[in-house]
């Protein structure tokens, strides 16, 4: 009796610490080192979405966006310390390098400031790391073609921007999907940027020296223009795996009606940056539980639900899911072993 | 430029004017830099002080020394597009080799100096546009920065973190470094005879030629010295960011570029100035980060604003010199 008395007063506890915003005062500032694609204009969206309520609940103080001009890492560099001169309590980052930036996430750290980073994370332990599992999501690509191509056969892999660690992170998983599903075989690579036109442009131009490929593997953005290249072609249209994007889900219905095509898509939510937003509030609160890298799911759509989410995508856009504080809190504490 | 016969010298009043104007010029850079303290001050006080300084100008020590760089080239009327990859490669080489085998490294990095100046030979004797040969060299220099570091990361060597992140009493190190870069650039181009020797090749390379100074030599030195300071550029960027990529220097070609002319500098004639460059370049990493942070513009604009600040800045620059003419 005694022992649940203090677990309840323990609970209460708790509750009242999440629910007693007592980082009202608190400012936090996003420091964005480029804005140039569908995929980053979804997230400054979500993350304005959610920010703005957050302020007019009065759970923050304030929540500002900074961009940086070029993709260049000094600019980014000097944006974070210019954040810790206007007094920022925290800085959520999508940062233009995992290492470069380490020397200014260590001031941010030592002045007092918590520093989260997404998609574009760094490796200075004393930052959070917001990390979709990008390996997992290559490796669930050939699952996924295996249902649709029980026979196996030949794939095209389309690679993302070269260097990066989500393109090195989603072709481990797609390498490591094929050693366990050995009646696939990776005839052919190209290089798509995770851009519809680049990697048309990539697929056109291997497709003449191709066997016949049953499916493409490939990591988002890439998939319409893979589609339209197979298409100019005249040459048979294989499985592809799709990554959220307004246009890929859109041919992908229009295929759909005309002869039940089928498919798979998955790609991270841009509005992941809303989660490190409430992660950064989170830790404002006075949380010491929560782990410096923290797993979250990647976006994924089926033949039976992707129909749904289309008409919620803007022209051009990209499939998001907006956290709520509580989606976060429970995302954190799936976090927590 | 050319001698005016003691006869037709004009009248006191417009020479008077030619005079104040260049006065202005010469002042422009120390006013623009000011002016933006002055707006950062106004919009942000606690920046300035010694933490503020610190932090928003040791960024500006790499800039400042890519636009020193520059700058000697400019002086003998060329142009280095190389110099933000080239810096990009010295970072790369500064984060693994001269950390893991400091001889190696070393050598290297010398061995770029002898690039340069072997690339200000090859652009002197075969009388080659300096634009075609270092727009060239910067897909070398990048092809060879990812071929060492293929991903972001290595780290700088410990004496490198040290020196650059030195905590001088009273004066940010940052400003003690401009300091000394402009003091001892102006004393060797401006203060020694074979400094009048260096600017004269672009000013008047015939009657240099004439007087019997070798061009090949004067092209050779201003090269090796912009890669000199391009190596020095490299490394006090590694020194502040710890960690290197590829990539890291692209953007300093233009803002170096940007910083000579905004320091009263000429693109012809060997009319340059480095304690202007250095201004220039403290002016331009100023306007580029903090103030534009500190003024809270919305995100959407933010990119147009920071490129709207560097042409008033620019334009003002070209206003005082044309009125000069």
């Amino acid at each position: 009796m005694k022992k649940l008395l203090v677990l309840s007063a323990f609970a209460a506890m708790l509750a009242s610490g999440t629910a007693l915003a007592d980082t009202s005062g608190k400012k936090i500032a996003f420091s964005n080192n480029y804005a140039g694609n569908s995929w980053r204009q979804a997230m400054l969206d979500s993350y304005g979405i959610v920010t703005k309520k957050a302020v007019e609940d009065k759970i923050v103080a304030a929540a500002d966006v900074f961009t940086t001009a070029d993709k260049e890492v000094p600019t980014q560099a000097a944006q974070v310390q210019n954040l810790i001169l206007q007094g920022y309590d925290a800085i959520v980052i999508n940062a233009a390098s995992p290492d470069a930036l380490n020397g200014a996430i260590k001031q941010a750290c030592d002045a007092g400031i918590v520093v989260v980073s997404f998609d574009g994370i760094v490796t200075e332990p004393c930052a959070y790391r917001v990390v979709v599992d990008f390996k997992d999501m290559g490796k669930q690509e050939v699952e996924q073609m295996a249902k649709f191509q029980p026979k196996g056969g030949n794939l095209l892999e389309i690679r993302g921007l070269a260097g990066t660690s989500i393109d090195d992170a989603i072709h481990a998983g797609i390498l490591e999907g094929v050693a366990a599903h050995p009646e696939f075989k990776i005839v052919g690579s190209v290089t798509g940027d995770w851009d519809q036109t680049t990697a048309q442009k990539a697929v056109a131009t291997i497709l003449p020296s191709l066997p016949d490929v049953v499916g493409i593997v490939d990591q988002g953005g890439d998939g319409y223009g893979a589609a339209q290249a197979f298409a100019a072609a005249n040459k048979p249209r294989p499985t592809i795996i799709m990554g959220n994007r307004q246009d890929e889900l859109k041919w992908w219905k229009e295929q759909k009606e005309k002869d039940g095509y089928k498919t798979w898509s998955a790609s991270i939510a841009p509005g992941v940056s809303t989660l490190a937003f409430w992660v950064a509030q989170q830790v404002l609160d006075g949380r010491k539980d929560i782990p410096h890298d923290l797993l979250v799911p990647y976006l994924a759509f089926t033949q039976d639900d992707f129909e749904a989410a289309l008409p919620k995508i803007k022209e051009g856009g990209v499939a998001t899911h907006e956290y709520t504080q509580e989606e976060a809190i429970a995302a954190i504490k799936a976090n927590i072993k | 430029m050319t001698a005016i016969a003691p006869g037709t010298l004009p009248k006191s009043s417009p020479r008077g004017n030619a005079a104040r104007a260049r006065l202005l010029r010469g002042l422009l850079p120390a006013l623009s830099l000011a002016l933006v303290l002055i707006a950062i001050a106004w919009l942000n006080p606690r920046a300035i002080s010694y933490f503020g300084f610190n932090l928003m100008l040791n960024l500006a020590i790499p800039i400042a020394l890519a636009t020193i760089a520059q700058m000697f080239v400019i002086a003998g009327n060329e142009l280095d597009l190389s110099i933000g990859t080239f810096v990009g490669f010295v970072g790369c080489v500064t984060a693994t080799w001269l950390r893991d085998a400091p001889l190696l490294g070393i050598a290297v990095l010398l061995g770029s100096i002898g690039a340069y100046a072997l690339l200000g030979a090859l652009i002197h004797l075969r009388n080659l546009p300096s634009i075609v040969v270092t727009l060239g060299m910067s897909f070398v220099w990048q092809g060879l920065a990812i071929l060492i570091l293929p991903k972001p990361g290595g780290k700088a060597p410990d004496w490198l973190l040290a020196i650059m992140s030195f905590k001088p009493p009273y004066v940010p190190f940052p400003i003690m470094a401009a300091l000394i870069i402009a003091a001892v650039v102006h004393f060797g181009l401006m203060r020694t005879s074979y400094g009048v020797i260096l600017r004269g090749s672009g000013g008047n390379a015939a009657a240099l030629r004439r007087a019997g100074w070798s061009l090949l030599k004067t092209k050779i030195v201003l090269f090796a010295l912009t890669g000199l300071f391009g190596v020095l550029s490299g490394m006090a960027l590694i020194g502040i960011t710890t960690s290197a990529d590829a990539n890291i220097g692209n953007g300093y070609t233009l803002l170096s570029i940007a910083g000579v002319i905004l320091g009263g500098g000429e693109f012809v004639g060997g009319r340059v100035s480095p304690i202007g460059a250095v201004i220039g370049a403290l002016t331009l990493a100023l306007a580029a980060s903090p103030l534009l942070t500190f003024m809270h513009i919305p995100p959407d604009w933010q990119v147009a604003a920071n490129g709207a600040i560097l042409i008033i800045v620019l334009a003002a620059r070209v206003l005082i010199s044309r009125r000069e003419r």
